[in-house]
C-alpha cells in the first residue's frame, strides 16, 4: 500500500508484459516444437496418400507432392484387396456405419435410462449393480470374450452385426451410465418431485423432463461412443466374420497383408480414410470432446 | 449403505400407494434389467466362468475337466508368455513415466496464460481421437527403414545413419513407445491441465507473497496437491496399457523374430481363437485380470477407503 500514492500519479494497472521476453520465446518455442511432433504424422499420412508410387519411392516422405493425384484414394476406397475381396475399404466403411449407428443409439438409450433409474428410482441393490459395472470397466476385456462368444452363439447372433452391436452396448454401458448418473444427480430433485405430484410416472418424467434437460450430456455421450466404436478393433475381430469386418480391421488387413507389392500411397490413403470419421467428430465437437473424455476418465 | 438406500426407496415412492415390495417401482426395475444382466451375467458371471474354466484342460471347446494348476504351470513355462510379460512391464513402466511426466510438463506450459491455448490443445489432443490401428500404421510408415526417417537422413548424405526400431528385436518396444506416446500424451495433458486449473488461485498468491519461485511452487506445493489427479491418471493409463493389443497388431504383429514384441493380450487372443487351446487362453486372461486387480484394489482403497461412496 506504500506506493499507492505513487501509482495514482503514474500509469494505472499492472505493468504490461513484453510479448518478446526470453521466457515467452522459450515457452512458445517448446510448444511449437511439440506441435510439430504431433502434426508430423498427419502431414506425412496426407502427403503420402496424394503422391504417385514412383514419387513415393524416389522422394522424401516429409516433402509435399510434386504432382497431386487422388488415384490412391480411389484405389483404397474401391479396389484394395483383403483376401479374396477386392472391393476396397468401402465395404469396411459401410460395415462400420452399420455397426456404429445402432450401437451408439442403443447404448446411449440404455445407459441414460440406467443413470436416471440409479438417481431417481433407487431400488434395493441398485448401487451394487452400479459398482459391479464400474469395476467391470477396468477388467481386461479378454477375460469376458469367450463367455460372450458362448452367449451370442446361444442367442444365435454370433458373427452377425447384431452380436457386435450388443457387445458394444454392453461394454459402453459402464462409462455411459456413470456419465448420465453424474449429470442427472445435478438436476434439482424438486423438479422430479413436482412431476411425481402431478402424476407423471417413470417414463413420463424421463421423456418430458430428463431428456429435454440433458441434451449436452447426450452430445458428449454421442461423441464418446462414435469415436470409441468406430476405432474398435478387438471386438470387430472376435465377434464378426470377414464379410462384416469393421473398417479398422479391414484397414489392418489391407496394409499388413504380406502378398503383393506394397503400395504405400494406397495404404496411407486407406489410413486417412479410416481416421477421417473420428477426426471430423473431434474437430467439429471441439471442447465437448475434451469434456467427454474428462467426464469419462475422472470417475466417481 | 442399506439404511440410506431404504430411505431413498421410501422417499422416491412416498407418492405412490403402498404395494407389494417387488412391484414397487416396477417400471424402474424393468428399465434396469439390461444393466442388471450386464453386471451380473456378463461382467461377474463371465469373469467367474473364465477363471473357473482356466483350471480345466479345455482345448477346442470348453470342457469341465478340472486339472488344477496345470494350465498355469504350462503358461509360466512358455517363453512366449514370459517375453509378453517382460515386454508389458517394460512398455508399461516407460509409457507411464513418460506420459505422466510429459503430460504434466505440457500442462504446466499450457497453464502459463498463453495465447492460442485452444489451438495448441486441439493439436496435442487430436491423436487421441484416432484408433491405435491408424496410429500404428502411420508410425510404421514413418519408421519404415527405406522410405521413413532413416531413408530421408541417408538421402541427405549420412549414409550410415541407422534408425529402424521396428525391425530390431532389441529396440522394437521403443518404436511402439514413440507411437503410443504420440497417441496418449495429449489426453494426460488435458487431465493434468484440468487438475492445475482446479487449484485455488490463493495458493499461487500465497506462494508469490512468500517469494517462492514458480518452479519451486510447482514441485513443493502444486504436485503434492494434485496427488488425486496423478493417481487417477496412473490408474487410467495403467489399465489401458494392460489391454495393449491393437497397436502391436498394427505395427509389428508381435515380431520381429517371432515374438520380440508379444504382449499378453495377443497371447490370449491367439490361444483362444487361433490355436484352439482354450485352457491356455483362459489361464492367460486370468493372469491379466490378476494384474489389473493389483493396480485397482490399492487405488479403490485409497479412493473410497475412508469415505462412504454411492
Amino acid at each position: 500500500m506504500a506506493d499507492a500514492s505513487l501509482a495514482m500519479t503514474g500509469p494505472r494497472g499492472a505493468k504490461p508484459k513484453k510479448t518478446l521476453s526470453g521466457r515467452n520465446i522459450m515457452l512458445y518455442g517448446i510448444l511449437i516444437v511439440v506441435c510439430v511432433y504431433y502434426l508430423l504424422p498427419l502431414w506425412v499420412m496426407v502427403m503420402t496418400s496424394v503422391k504417385g508410387m514412383p514419387e513415393v519411392r524416389l522422394g522424401n516422405i516429409f516433402a509435399p507432392p510434386v504432382e497431386i493425384t487422388f488415384q490412391p484414394w480411389v484405389k483404397a476406397w474401391s479396389e484394395a484387396c483383403t483376401g479374396l475381396n477386392c472391393d476396397g475399404l468401402s465395404r469396411g466403411f459401410w460395415n462400420s456405419v452399420l455397426i456404429t449407428v445402432p450401437s451408439v443409439i442403443v447404448s446411449i438409450a440404455i445407459a441414460s435410462i440406467n443413470g436416471y433409474a440409479l438417481i431417481n428410482w433407487k431400488f434395493r441393490g441398485s448401487d451394487i449393480f452400479f459398482t459391479i459395472l464400474i469395476f467391470g470397466s477396468f477388467i481386461p476385456y479378454q477375460i469376458m470374450l469367450y463367455p460372450i462368444v458362448i452367449l451370442l452363439r446361444e442367442m444365435g447372433i454370433y458373427g452377425t452385426l447384431w452380436g457386435l452391436i450388443l457387445v458394444h452396448t454392453i461394454f459402453g454401458m459402464p462409462i455411459l451410465t456413470l456419465l448420465f448418473r453424474n449429470y442427472f444427480s445435478a438436476i434439482p430433485e424438486e423438479l422430479f418431485k413436482a412431476a411425481r405430484v402431478d402424476g407423471a410416472g417413470f417414463w413420463g418424467i424421463y421423456f418430458r423432463i430428463m431428456l429435454p434437460m440433458s441434451l449436452p450430456i447426450f452430445v458428449v455421450a454421442l461423441i464418446l461412443q462414435v469415436t470409441g466404436i468406430w476405432n474398435d478393433f478387438l471386438f470387430g475381430v472376435v465377434f464378426t466374420k470377414p464379410d462384416l469386418y469393421p473398417m479398422t480391421v479391414q484397414l489392418n488387413n489391407i496394409v499388413n497383408s504380406v502378398q503383393g507389392v506394397k503400395e504405400y500411397n494406397v495404404n496411407m490413403a486407406a489410413t486417412v480414410l479410416t481416421g477421417l470419421v473420428p477426426l471430423v467428430v473431434y474437430f467439429v465437437s471441439g471442447k465437448l470432446f475434451v469434456r467427454g473424455i474428462a467426464a469419462g476418465a475422472v470417475k466417481g | 449403505m442399506s439404511v440410506s438406500g431404504e430411505a431413498d426407496a421410501i422417499r422416491t415412492t412416498s407418492a405412490a400407494r403402498p404395494r407389494a415390495r417387488w412391484t414397487r417401482n416396477i417400471s424402474a426395475k424393468i428399465a434396469a434389467v439390461p444393466m442388471i444382466l450386464t453386471a451380473l451375467v456378463v461382467f461377474l458371471g463371465g469373469t467367474i466362468w473364465t477363471v473357473v474354466y482356466s483350471f480345466t484342460n479345455s482345448k477346442l471347446l470348453p470342457k469341465a475337466n478340472f486339472v488344477g494348476f496345470d494350465q498355469y504351470e504350462r503358461l509360466w513355462s512358455q517363453s512366449r508368455w514370459l517375453v509378453s510379460i517382460e515386454n508389458l512391464l517394460f512398455y508399461g513402466v516407460m509409457s507411464l513415466v513418460f506420459t505422466v511426466v510429459m503430460g504434466f510438463i505440457l500442462a504446466v506450459l499450457m497453464d502459463q496464460k498463453i495465447r492460442y491455448e485452444d489451438t495448441f490443445r486441439t493439436i496435442m489432443l487430436y491423436p487421441f481421437a484416432l484408433s491405435f490401428i491408424v496410429t500404428g500404421l502411420v508410425w510404421q510408415w514413418i519408421l519404415n527403414p527405406d522410405f521413413g526417417i532413416q531413408g530421408v537422413v541417408r538421402d541427405w548424405g549420412w549414409t550410415s545413419f541407422t534408425f529402424d526400431p521396428l525391425n530390431n528385436p532389441d529396440t522394437v518396444l521403443y518404436g511402439l513407445l514413440i507411437a503410443g506416446l504420440w497417441q496418449g500424451t495429449g489426453f494426460v495433458m488435458c487431465l493434468m491441465l484440468a487438475g492445475l486449473r482446479g487449484i485455488d488461485e490463493d495458493i499461487w498468491k500465497a506462494a508469490r507473497v512468500d517469494g517462492i519461485p514458480t518452479w519451486k511452487t510447482y514441485v513443493i506445493v502444486i504436485i503434492p496437491m494434485m496427488r488425486p489427479v496423478f493417481i487417477t491418471t496412473l490408474v487410467i493409463v495403467a489399465s489401458g496399457i494392460i489391454r495393449l493389443y491393437d497397436l502391436v497388431v498394427a505395427m509389428t504383429s508381435g515380431g520381429p523374430g517371432g515374438n520380440a514384441s508379444q504382449v499378453p493380450a495377443m497371447y490370449v487372443y491367439d490361444y483362444m481363437f487361433q490355436a484352439q487351446n482354450l485352457g491356455q487362453g483362459f489361464a492367460a486372461s486370468t493372469m491379466m485380470l490378476l494384474s489389473v486387480l493389483i493396480v485397482l484394489i490399492p487405488w479403490a482403497y485409497l479412493e473410497f477407503g475412508g469415505k462412504k461412496h454411492g
